[in-house]
């Protein structure tokens, strides 16, 4: 579905992403692992469009898609989520979900005026959405709270509703888990594995906690020093000696390590 | 009858002309505060926007005055004003255009679109005067007062009297319709969320989906509404100077900056701090004092705490204050 091409993006001499080629299969859960500074992130970065690759090409569905604006990408049905949940912190959790579908009628000067109707269509339906997203991820009694007042796993999981309020082929989640506790990860876990089953969302998954990993992705990419390392289940790629090189350096073998 | 006097007074010399001022420096403010929230940088040239504004509502005044339109008792400037915003749509639309979406692509720092908008200022301020000349220019007309000195003063028999001029009256509510329409637009329309979703997290609102160059062609819009509206009724109650435009920018920024910078309610907060505090400071209290203070203790001197040469300085004191006190301002915009 999305295929990376020999992709390169280099801040001044740092190369982040060296040369990083991987494709992803339609309907998969594919994690992305590695140690810190692997380049996971600014891969991400490269492909949702927010930075610009040095060189390389990303297509999606074999149509170029190569440093798109993120928000051309969002209405090909490419979302991401950040590693920090990024909110409208001034807006209530419903008002977020709500903003999503953006270029809707309602964002024109002149439709504020004589297209009211319209919006107030559009408005209703998004509004039921949104509380069907809310309900869908069990924390509907949040409606109404200001988003930047919810804890930080709950902003996860209205990361994840934002993805549900369009039709998304294809998610990129960014440390889904990081500081969310045990219960409400399970709680991500659970939303992301039924997406997956019942709205066919493909995703790929930034994450260090190996349980995660283990339980929801398959294929595993492991990439290290900005290019990808190997593929394969979890268990395979525990098992590659070149990956934990990558992780635990040269001279350690204990493999029982890897993602302890 | 002394302190109604004092009051009466005080609502003459303080109260009136300050809500005016207050009410004006609240639009520029505004208008500072939304570019600063969108498009993230400080907009020198908010000033020069203003005259240029009110340049071409004066022209459209003069205009329809020689065609002998006009509005009754209320100044034609009204019935020019909606061309003055058109121009100064158009004016702003086309600078964005050919000046600021070239540094936007570019991810210029905002220290340098400040500076961009300082060049642009000069170019607004050269071409107003070569327009309409550097002098003084008088466009208004219609009633002087809602209410003279001397028709109070028959009124109620009191000694002091009250002046309500028309071009205050319409200032303020002017203003409050103004103040509604915007809020309104902000809190409750999907074009008005997107440009908070915008103003609050770009990342987020690109990646949901929200188109930035609208949500940028939108602010403009309104800023250059908010611009042309307090330019106008700036020179309506006071008189059109572009130089006094170009000044007028440090007391619209402090209040933008006291308010705290990207919040709409700060800015109008700002704003009439600002003019209060302006106001109060260099006015001679003789007159309320001699009222207030008893027999015998009646100030001889002005009791003017600075004289109005200084009124500038006073915005600069409140500015240096806040950013040592409370950079953020007193509602909490980003911090600057």
């Amino acid at each position: 579905m999305i295929v990376v091409d020999d992709l390169h993006k280099h801040f001044g001499g740092f190369h982040a992403v060296d040369g990083a080629s991987l494709s992803i299969e339609k309907g998969s859960i594919t994690g992305l692992i590695g140690p810190n500074g692997a380049g996971k992130t600014t891969l991400f970065n490269v492909i949702a469009g927010v930075l610009q690759p040095t060189s390389g090409r990303v297509t999606m569905d074999g149509e170029d898609i190569t440093g798109l604006p993120p928000h051309e990408l969002f209405h090909k049905g490419l979302l991401r989520t950040f590693q920090i949940a990024h909110e409208f912190s001034s807006m209530s959790c419903r008002e977020n979900l709500m903003m999503v579908p953006g270029d809707q009628s309602g964002e024109t000067l002149w439709n504020t005026w004589f297209g009211t109707k319209r919006i107030a269509n559009e408005e209703r339906a998004l509004r039921a959405k949104a509380d069907e997203v809310l309900e869908f991820l069990t924390i509907e009694h949040l409606a109404e709270q200001k988003a930047g007042q919810i804890s930080g796993g709950q902003k996860k999981l209205l990361e994840l509703g934002r993805t549900m309020m369009v039709d998304a082929k294809i998610v990129f989640l960014d440390e889904v888990g990081a500081g969310v506790n045990r219960t409400l990860l399970n709680t991500i876990g659970d939303a992301i594995i039924r997406l997956n089953k019942e709205r066919n969302y493909t995703f790929v998954v930034i994450e260090h906690d190996m349980d995660f990993i283990g339980r929801l992705c398959d294929p595993v990419i492991c990439m290290a020093e900005g290019h990808v390392l190997a593929e394969g289940t979890l268990d395979e790629i525990k098992a590659n000696e070149q990956v934990i090189e990558a992780y635990l350096g040269t001279g350690l073998k204990n493999k029982d390590k890897v993602g302890a | 009858m002394d302190l109604l006097n004092a009051f009466i007074a005080l609502s003459n010399y303080v109260l009136i002309p300050g809500i005016a001022y207050g009410s004006q420096l609240a639009l520029g403010a505004l208008g500072v505060t939304l570019v600063y929230g969108i498009l993230r940088f400080s907009n020198f040239a908010h000033g020069d926007t203003m005259a240029m504004g009110t340049m071409a509502t004066i022209l459209v005044t003069w205009l329809f005055q020689s065609m002998g339109l006009s509005l009754g008792f209320l100044p034609t400037a009204l019935l020019a004003l909606p061309f003055g915003i058109g121009f100064a749509i158009l004016l702003l639309l086309g600078t964005d255009r050919v000046v600021y979406k070239f540094y936007r692509e570019q991810k210029a720092k905002p220290v340098i679109l400040v500076i961009v908008s300082l060049g642009v200022t000069f170019i607004y301020n050269g071409i107003t005067r070569f327009i309409i000349g550097a002098d003084d220019q008088n466009f208004l007309d219609g009633e002087r007062f809602i209410m003279s000195a001397r028709d109070f003063k028959a009124l109620t028999g009191l000694k002091e009297g009250l002046a309500f001029k028309t071009t205050q009256g319409i200032t303020i509510v002017t203003a409050i319709i103004v103040v509604a329409l915007l809020f309104w637009f902000l809190n409750k329309t999907r074009a008005g969320k997107s440009m908070r979703a915008y103003s609050d997290n770009e990342d987020l609102a690109l990646l949901s989906g929200i188109n930035p160059e609208r949500v940028v062609m939108i602010t403009w819009i309104i800023v250059a509404a908010l611009a042309t509206i307090a330019g106008t009724l700036y020179g309506l109650d006071k008189s059109f100077k572009p130089f006094t435009y170009f000044q007028l920018l440090l007391p619209i920024f402090a209040a933008a900056i006291v308010g705290g910078l990207g919040s709409p309610v700060g800015a109008i907060a700002g704003g009439f701090v600002i003019a209060f505090s302006e106001v109060t400071i260099t006015y001679a209290w003789k007159k309320v004092l001699g009222y207030v203070m008893p027999e015998g203790l009646e100030p001889d001197g002005l009791v003017q705490l600075m004289s109005t040469d200084y009124k500038f300085a006073v915005s600069f004191v409140i500015l240096l204050i806040v950013l040592l006190i409370k950079p953020t301002g007193l509602f909490k915009g980003k911090s600057v």
